[in-house]
């Protein structure tokens, strides 16, 4: 979108008269200031990482770690009472699994609510955005209450089990790629004699490879910070994901700043980098899910 | 997939052509089989708790595990209790001011980022940025920034004249604390604008600017009309999230909102009721309350959007 407005503009740029280049600072010193300020939070967390308790509460305040202590890092690795390595993995296998189940569950679904006619389907698509606009909280404390009678609370099956059925938001984003799809496609698959299973499989789905990745990695990053769903199910320090990991060391050992501070770095810097190597996606993602 | 026309409808799809009728049941039976294990889920996971919600907060939970019917008292003890009605002050407080600041904010840098220079793409990723973080490290970093004499904010605060209060101690700031936490990942939002923004057509936009010189009057008679239904969309994301909000309360304040109740939100009694007190039947009255709340609030907006949603090629 932005790439078709570009060349003209551009152009004009190039023949800016001094007039107009007043303007143009002005506009770049605003910008630059805003993003200093949303990025403060993010480099005051980088820095306290790499500084002790006493240097962080010093004053005057200091912009930069000296010495810049590495051996937070080591600190955090070797803690008993927050086992970083272990909730670090927990967050990947959690993260991982429910991007695989949304992507299984969530394109046969959509593929059905976008190219599949069948009686009822409006009804239950027009269902499937009240669940999504419907608070979680509402659904949460019998199915809470229905695992505990299963006994599998404190396991990471309430937590990923849901996600191998579908969910409402990742079927509307999917949907929205699949009605994409040029119909001819899959009738004339149709005529072939190919099964509907193997039109899914072998002629739609990679079609919509890019939406597939888009939605692994909404999916990721959503579960990465999920937070009240593990927070209540699991009680045991060495299942925890890192978000609630970060949560309950904050909660029994809130004096050390420095080790909160290189957990909670650490916990964000995979999401940033994941994020920084992927926005393109990321961006088409958002502007497919309904909001153009 | 750019060219889709995608507005929030329900009914939808391509129409396919008339086949042979074999065809289409065949396909039919494929279309329910490939949406049967989401009909499973709506079923386990949406319809039937939404009904035991209901009726699990007209009971009260025994030691077995069964439920004993006891009417509305569940209802009796919420509204009797001033801690539900200091949540719901709060969340109310909290959720009026986030939502319309949130959104003026996200529209400005929309506007901001309207325009195509070198450095467009590095302002998006910096304003979306935010959005990554998770709750929990965000509202902890938070606090440090925020800390009295060693944090960065209150440096800068003093160097331009202000008295900062102590955001995270002093009873009247803290909510606010809370509501600048939740105003920084506002890159969705921003970015949803700008796909409005960017959508406009370019002859439509030179036209405004060729009948008043005035950018106010585009941007009042112009933008704001042909982005409305992304404003439709925050407005009601941002409504429902807003009421449900809890991570950084429960960082900030912990299960007792401290100072003194201040960053007590709905969803942290909630929380406290069903996972610390074990009262599942008080607890889920209280998101009964929740769920009728803003349901109306969402039905009450989409009804009055008839009139300020603007959608293109729609004779509405």
């Amino acid at each position: 979108m932005t790439a078709q407005s570009t060349p003209d503009k551009t152009q004009g740029r190039r023949r800016a008269t001094p007039r107009k280049i007043a303007p143009t600072i002005l506009y770049h010193a605003l910008m630059l200031l805003l993003a200093a300020t949303f990025l403060l939070p993010f480099y005051w967390m980088a820095i306290s990482a790499f500084k002790n308790n006493a240097e962080i509460f010093s004053n005057p305040v200091t912009w930069w770690p000296s010495p810049v202590r590495w051996e937070n890092l080591t600190a955090l690795f070797n803690r008993e009472d927050f086992p970083f390595v272990r909730q670090f993995m927990n967050s990947v296998f959690y993260a991982g699994m429910v991007a695989i189940g949304v992507c299984l569950s969530c394109s046969l679904a959509a593929y059905s609510f976008a190219c599949l006619r069948w009686r009822g389907r409006n009804v239950v698509f027009a269902i499937t955005i009240c669940a999504l606009l419907m608070p979680p909280i509402v659904t949460f404390l019998p199915v809470y209450m229905g695992w505990a009678q299963l006994r599998l609370t404190g396991t990471y099956w309430p937590l990923i089990a849901p996600a191998f059925l579908g969910d409402a938001f990742f079927i509307f984003m999917l949907r929205q790629f699949f009605l994409g799809v040029p119909r001819e496609l899959m009738d004339a698959a149709r005529l072939d004699g190919a099964s509907e299973f193997r039109i899914w499989w072998q002629i739609v789905l990679p079609q919509v490879r890019v939406a597939l990745i888009i939605v692994a990695l909404f999916a990721i990053v959503y579960t990465w910070n999920e937070f009240f769903a593990p927070l209540i199910y699991l009680s045991n320090r060495d299942d925890y994901p890192l978000s609630v990991g970060l949560f309950s060391f904050r909660s029994q050992r809130s004096v050390e700043w420095s080790l909160s501070m290189m957990g909670a770095f650490l916990t964000a810097l995979p999401m940033v980098l994941l994020f920084l190597f992927t926005q393109k996606l990321f961006r088409q993602g958002l502007s497919s899910s309904g909001l153009k | 997939m750019a060219d889709q026309p995608a507005q929030f409808s329900v009914a939808g799809g391509p129409i396919p052509p008339r086949r042979r009728r074999g065809a289409g049941r065949k396909e039919a039976w494929a279309g329910v089989l490939f949406a049967f294990p989401w009909m499973v889920s709506l079923a386990v996971f949406t319809v039937l708790p939404l009904l035991l919600t209901f009726v699990l907060a007209q009971s009260k939970v025994q030691i077995t595990g069964q439920l004993q019917w006891i009417g509305l008292s569940n209802y009796d003890q919420v509204f009797a209790d001033p801690a539900f009605w200091t949540s719901a002050e709060n969340t109310f407080r909290f959720a009026v001011i986030l939502v319309p600041v949130k959104l003026v904010l996200a529209l400005v840098l929309a506007l901001l980022l309207n325009r195509a220079t070198a450095l467009s793409g590095f302002y998006r990723t910096v304003f979306y940025l935010p959005f990554l973080m998770p709750a929990v490290a965000g509202s902890v970093v938070f606090i440090l920034l925020l800390t009295p004499d060693a944090g960065p904010i209150n440096l800068i605060l003093r160097a331009a004249g202000l008295d900062p209060p102590d955001w995270i101690r002093d009873p009247n700031a803290a909510l606010w604390t809370l509501i600048m936490i939740s105003l920084w990942p506002l890159g969705v939002e921003t970015l949803v604008f700008l796909g409005g923004l960017q959508n406009i057509p370019k002859d439509v936009s030179e036209a405004a600017e060729l009948d008043s010189p005035r950018r106010w009057h585009k941007l009042w008679w112009i933008t704001l009309p042909l982005i409305t239904p992304m404003i439709l969309f925050n407005l009601v994301i941002g409504i429902i999230t807003s009421f449900q909000v809890f991570t950084q309360a429960l960082v900030i304040g912990g299960t007792t909102g401290a100072p003194a109740e201040s960053t007590l939100l709905y969803m942290v009694v909630l929380y406290r009721a069903a996972f610390r007190y074990f009262n599942m039947g008080y607890a889920a009255a209280m998101a009964t309350v929740l769920f009728v709340f803003v349901l109306a609030l969402t039905l009450l907006i989409f009804t009055t959007a008839r009139s300020w949603v603007f959608y293109e090629g729609d004779s509405r």
